[in-house]
């Protein structure tokens, strides 16, 4: 990375005005530290939406039989529970860290496209805001699980409309969004920043953004077809007409593989720019990163039918998708070790930030590792659409994505608010979570393995005892996570006292954002901070 | 922002944009894509609508017997009945064999309907091969018509030793309104 010489200049000549004052500020803001705030809070309350829906699922099946909610309920609630926390929550929290650190680290005075920034965000409102209405309409909310697979999605009552069309608010959103990251990240850094000198967070997310430019547009073709297939006629997933539904799959898919690398690849550049500053060394590896991210991004256009093993593919084409899922695990196994070496023989300290990115190294490998068991298609047939799938991408988005994301929360928190959080929270929150996660998703594996299959109300009773230990961990999950919440407030309300302007020790050596005063000013290199090489790179 | 930074974000965006609006046009031309990769790797029975030609003798396999099963559905709010004559046939392979299906209307209107065929396990399915079929075109049923239809088959000798089964299911589907439209 780079360091700083020029001193912060908090005395310019420009016109520059401050916040405008009260609610409107929120509203028409351009500022990409008030959006990126907006993001992270609606993303917040979309985490404790999405996670009550969890909490609906796992309170029905604590035990075999019909408790609580009818099947068409809860069918509608495993579908809106992924498509909150996917693009509610998850999407969205990467957005708002985006915009507050992405200007920040390489030196620009904001996003590149203010306007569409904001228009972007709210869009995004709108879109989620259009999507839970589904849940009051006649005929329920979705149901078909969040793949909206036809013909079984065609079956939703009046909300299809509704769902499709906040699935293109969300999509148009998005595409804003990557726009703006990669318009700035081009065009906008400060004098010496090289592309190469870029922080990881940075380059992940550069790379995320194209891949939501490509998908974004393709998701929106498929869910428009579903429109039309419905509404107007056509056929192209209605096999009385000539179409196919398993056509459908193939285009959901060429979305959905790199929509879960969307999600994961700033968890990597977040977990990059984390690990080094508290084993107190550079990190190992800046250019095999980089290029192990693009390698991902590429791959992940390539490996889409290795979630349809079972719909009937040639066999050539199991086994192509079989070998090339394989090959993600090289980039991917890259990437761990670079991390594992960063952290080998550094000065570790274990603050907040720090625990939840071990954590995350050490459980996103578990997830990974059994997603490198279902890459092998004889064997998927035995895993596809079971528990086991579930305790997979979930050990790869909760420990992963969402530990991440709580890391990001702690680790800037006191660059955005200027007060430290209270560490000893933190910490408790760190293992509570970190202990009722596995508690969670560590019993689904063996549910899957026995059979249990995904999106039922009711299961055999020899499910019964890992359902109930997944519940537990579930609700404690859950409850564990308002301690967060806790500490936000807290922590916005002065917490334990001021921060520096540098937070962590030596953290200026790591990144810009460390130069600039704690709190964030409103604007920050309105004149362009003067680079230079440190001596690690 | 300098005006210079200002017209390199502007030329930046069109071309995302273009990107952008390049991918939703890939997203349909993945729907002829798929024919044609159907097409080649034979794997669609979409493709396969039409009769086996010419009709080809083979010599019967009398030593070996392969079950062939019958399962009728109608897609949802389809207004009809529809049955196999026959449940399960044995057949020897290379012998042609004729196997009847009853479909009757339950409205007071004519329909227009077409019957989807599938074949289980996949992989068995280009060694199925029929020579009559009402599935090969759409059916006109009057108002409450009952129609007793045939379906001529053929299981090709050359069907690998491991298939002792083979599921082959119909599926009505009212196109009276896709016809109409």
């Amino acid at each position: 990375m780079a360091s700083v010489v020029a001193e912060h200049d908090d005395h310019h000549d420009h016109h520059d005005h401050g916040p405008e004052k009260g609610l409107l500020r929120w509203i028409i803001t351009t500022n990409h530290k008030d959006i990126g705030t907006l993001y992270l809070l609606f993303a917040l309350v979309m985490f404790f939406v999405g996670g009550t829906m969890a909490l609906i699922i796992r309170s029905e099946l604590f035990e075999p039989g019909l408790q609580f909610v009818d099947p068409q309920f809860f069918n509608s609630m495993t579908t809106m529970h992924a498509l909150v926390m996917v693009f509610g929550a998850v999407m969205p929290a990467f957005v708002g860290l985006a915009n507050w650190m992405i200007p920040m680290m390489i030196g620009a005075p904001d996003m590149a496209l203010p306007r569409m920034n904001n228009m972007s965000f709210w869009m995004l409102v709108a879109g989620v805001l259009l999507l839970a209405a589904t849940l009051f309409m006649e005929g329920g909310a979705p149901a078909g699980g969040w793949t909206l697979y036809p013909p079984l999605v065609l079956q939703t009552g009046k909300a299809l409309p509704f769902a499709i069309f906040s699935v293109h608010m969300l999509g148009v959103s998005s595409i804003m969004g990557a726009i703006n990251v990669i318009a700035t990240i081009f065009n906008m850094r400060a004098p010496g920043m090289t592309l190469m000198k870029m922080p990881l967070f940075v380059w992940t997310w550069l790379i995320t953004a194209f891949l939501l430019i490509a998908i974004m547009p393709v998701f929106a073709g498929a869910v428009t077809m579903l429109l039309t297939d419905r509404f107007f006629d056509t056929s192209f997933f209605n096999a009385a007409g000539g179409g196919d539904p398993v056509l459908y799959q193939h285009i959901f898919w060429f979305f959905g593989h790199p929509e879960v690398y969307v999600m994961i690849l700033p968890t990597f550049g977040v977990a990059s720019t984390i690990i080094p500053v508290f084993a107190r060394k550079p990190l190992f590896g800046y250019a095999s990163m980089v290029y192990a991210t693009a390698a991902i991004a590429f791959l992940s256009f390539i490996v889409w039918a290795h979630h349809m093993f079972t719909v009937g593919l040639p066999i050539a084409g199991e086994l192509y998708f079989m070998y090339a899922t394989m090959l993600i695990a090289i980039p991917t196994g890259v990437k761990v070790f670079n991390w594992t070496a960063t952290m080998w023989k550094g000065a570790m300290t274990f603050e907040t930030p720090m625990l939840f990115s071990i954590a995350f190294v050490v459980l996103f490998t578990m997830g990974g590792f059994t997603g490198l068991m279902m890459s092998v298609a004889p064997v998927d047939f035995q895993y596809h659409d079971t528990y086991f799938i579930v305790a997979h991408f979930h050990y790869t988005l909760v420990p992963a994505s969402v530990f991440i994301l709580m890391a990001s929360g702690y680790y800037w928190l006191p660059k955005w608010t200027g007060n430290m959080y209270n560490e000893k929270i933190g910490r408790l929150h760190f293992w509570l979570s970190a202990v009722s996660v596995n508690i969670l998703f560590f019993p689904q594996h063996f549910l899957g393995l026995a059979g249990m299959p995904r999106r039922i109300p009711d299961y055999a009773i020899q499910f019964a005892d890992w359902n109930m230990v997944s519940s537990i961990g579930a609700f404690m999950y859950g409850f564990s996570q308002l301690l967060f919440v806790w500490i936000v407030i807290d922590t916005i309300k002065g917490g334990v006292g001021k921060a520096t302007d540098e937070v962590w020790e030596d953290a200026s050596k790591h990144g810009l954002e460390w130069t600039v005063p704690s709190p964030a000013p409103y604007h920050t290199f309105t004149t362009p901070p003067e680079i230079i090489p440190t001596e690690h790179l | 922002m300098s005006l210079d930074t200002e017209q390199k974000n502007r030329r930046l965006v069109i071309k995302l944009i273009l990107i952008a609006v390049l991918m939703f046009g890939f997203g349909y031309a993945l729907v002829p894509l798929y024919d044609v990769l159907c097409d080649i790797t034979g794997q669609n029975i979409k493709l396969q609508q039409s009769a086996t030609d010419p009709v080809h003798e083979f010599v019967v396999d009398e030593k070996r017997e392969v079950t062939v099963e019958f399962i009728t559905a109608v897609n949802e709010k389809t207004p009809m009945e529809f049955q196999a004559e026959t449940r399960t046939l044995k057949v020897h392979p290379g012998q042609y064999y004729t196997v009847n299906f009853k479909a009757k209307n339950l409205l007071k209107t004519p329909i227009k309907a077409q019957a989807i065929p599938s074949i289980s396990p996949g992989l068995a399915e280009s060694f199925f091969k029929k020579v009559q079929c009402f599935c090969f075109e759409t059916q006109l049923f009057e108002a409450k018509q009952e129609k007793v239809m045939p379906v001529r088959f053929v299981v090709d000798p050359k069907l690998p030793e491991q298939y002792k089964i083979i599921t082959l299911s119909y599926t009505f589907f009212d196109r009276t309104n896709i016809i109409e439209n």
